[in-house]
């Protein structure tokens, strides 16, 4: 069965007729060819497919295209103003935290996630204090909330301070 | 494949009525493996993420006709089954502390920010991180159907078999109702590395003193996800004999370890590919008595903060 929908992404309006089993990761990658999201696993385990929906972020290969509404979609492409890359662009370039660079997009939209997330007080498994107003990024939270994000090529070791960096820069680490 | 996208919890039990064929969807974590990997092909898909009804947290007072579950006077916390457990991280920890910590645990990140306890009571997996500490606390799970309208089910009642519940094909569920926590809560669990692994085996407890109570629940170490009543009731007891529930004293020597001996003689683990069934039982033990240690202390805390 095939459904008529329009989906935002990057803050463009594409609208596209979808068969109802159709994952948002394979409607943008398949259908409207926007490919920074990889498909690594398609069930959730490696994160490669992490997008941002209203400034959440969700694998994307577990939510159904025709479930999107009018959420607004992010990929790591769409963090980039007008061609700009964004201080996490930067940063993981700078501290060359990928090696084969499949897992970046996905990498990338998860760390904004998680500078929104620290933000907005939400605690995590290592915070000490759970009740806390305000989280900070150490590196054992970036770890933590990093950890739906797989990278085979292990460069876990760069990719902390790349994100420890802008979490600094914007207030969420001393 | 259908996709039925009601916009009402009305018309979401009049298309569940309709259609026991669909599969009910919410933050889709679950359902959307099995679909990605064929390993099932529902006729239809009932999507639940628009009924707004499910997205909602109300605090239910004692007297609110929720009966057995809110303890003496308490208060019970009516947790739509689509609230993702990113908002029980957000919102609960300090009402619902053993449920928000397990939901901590959840997946990964970007899982939390979409699975639903409704989903997890609804796959009712004998792994699922949201059981145990919906047994520990004694929860209700509210169900309902057009036909014959609410049902009320109580946690340790609702899980029938693996991967089964007791759910009737016209019925959905609406929410979960959880006791708010009047004492310590605490959750473990053991796996291969933090995130994104099947728990290996799991256990949560939560200390009543309102009642005088121990509650427990047992994860991945049975067909179900299941209390350990001779567990808790050997500790009330003790705790009740000693005094201790009172003076808030130190727990005798090897109370804790007897605990944990009698949580893991409750499970029937197997031998699987995650673990062997000697590991899962001895790892009870250990997370029933360093759990029970660290509530204990937490209770005497509690004091200790009041005086």
């Amino acid at each position: 069965m095939d459904s008529q929908i329009t989906l935002r992404v990057d803050g463009a309006a594409h609208p596209l007729a979808v068969d109802t089993r159709t994952t948002l990761l394979d409607a943008l990658r398949e259908r409207l060819r926007i490919t920074s999201p990889k498909k690594g696993c398609d069930h959730g385990q490696c994160g490669a497919c992490t997008v941002l929906l209203d400034g959440r972020r969700v694998n994307s290969c577990l939510v159904l295209a025709v479930t999107v509404g009018d959420a607004e979609v992010t990929t790591s492409d769409g963090l980039a103003v007008d061609d700009v890359p964004h201080a996490l662009h930067r940063s993981f370039v700078e501290h060359d935290a990928f090696q084969c660079g499949y897992c970046t997009p996905g990498q990338v939209c998860s760390a904004a996630g998680i500078l929104a997330e620290a933000r907005a007080g939400w605690p995590s498994a290592v915070t000490p204090d759970v009740a806390a107003d305000t989280v900070e990024l150490t590196d054992d939270e970036i770890r933590e909330r990093m950890s739906g994000n797989l990278c085979r090529c292990a460069a876990y070791a760069n990719i902390v301070p790349a994100v420890a960096d802008v979490a600094r820069a914007e207030g969420v680490r001393r | 494949m259908d996709f039925l996208q009601p916009t009402s919890w009305a018309d979401a039990l009049a298309v569940r009525a309709e259609r026991s064929d669909a599969v009910p969807i919410a933050g889709g974590t679950d359902v959307m493996v099995d679909l990605n990997f064929d390993r099932r092909r529902p006729g239809a898909l009932l999507d639940l993420g628009r009924v707004p009804e499910l997205r909602e947290w109300t605090v239910e007072d004692g007297t609110g006709g929720v009966g057995a579950t809110g303890g003496v006077g308490g208060s019970t916390v009516r947790l739509g089954a689509g609230v993702p457990y990113s908002r029980i991280i957000d919102d609960l920890g300090a009402r619902l502390p053993g449920l928000a910590m397990a939901a901590r645990t959840v997946g990964s990140p970007q899982i939390r920010i979409r699975g639903t306890v409704g989903g997890n009571l609804g796959s009712a997996s004998p792994a699922g991180d949201a059981h145990p500490p919906l047994l520990a606390a004694g929860a209700v799970v509210e169900v309902e159907s057009a036909a014959r309208g609410v049902r009320r089910i109580p946690a340790a009642e609702f899980f029938t078999g693996v991967k089964r519940n007791a759910l009737e094909p016209d019925e959905l569920i609406a929410a979960v109702l959880v006791p708010e926590a009047v004492g310590p809560q605490q959750f473990c669990k053991v796996g291969t590395r933090n995130a994104m692994v099947i728990a290996v085996s799991a256990f949560a407890c939560a200390l009543h003193p309102d009642r005088r109570a121990v509650g427990t629940g047992i994860g991945s170490a049975a067909p179900t996800p299941r209390r350990a009543p001779e567990a808790e009731e050997f500790l009330a007891g003790e705790l009740e004999s000693a005094g201790l529930w009172e003076s808030r004293g130190d727990l005798p020597d090897g109370l804790a370890r007897a605990f944990g001996e009698r949580v893991a003689a409750a499970a029937s683990p197997i031998d699987d590919v995650r673990g062997s069934a000697a590991y899962r039982r001895h790892s009870l033990a250990v997370m029933a008595r360093r759990s029970v240690t660290w509530a204990w202390a937490e209770y005497q805390q509690d004091l200790r903060k009041a005086a």
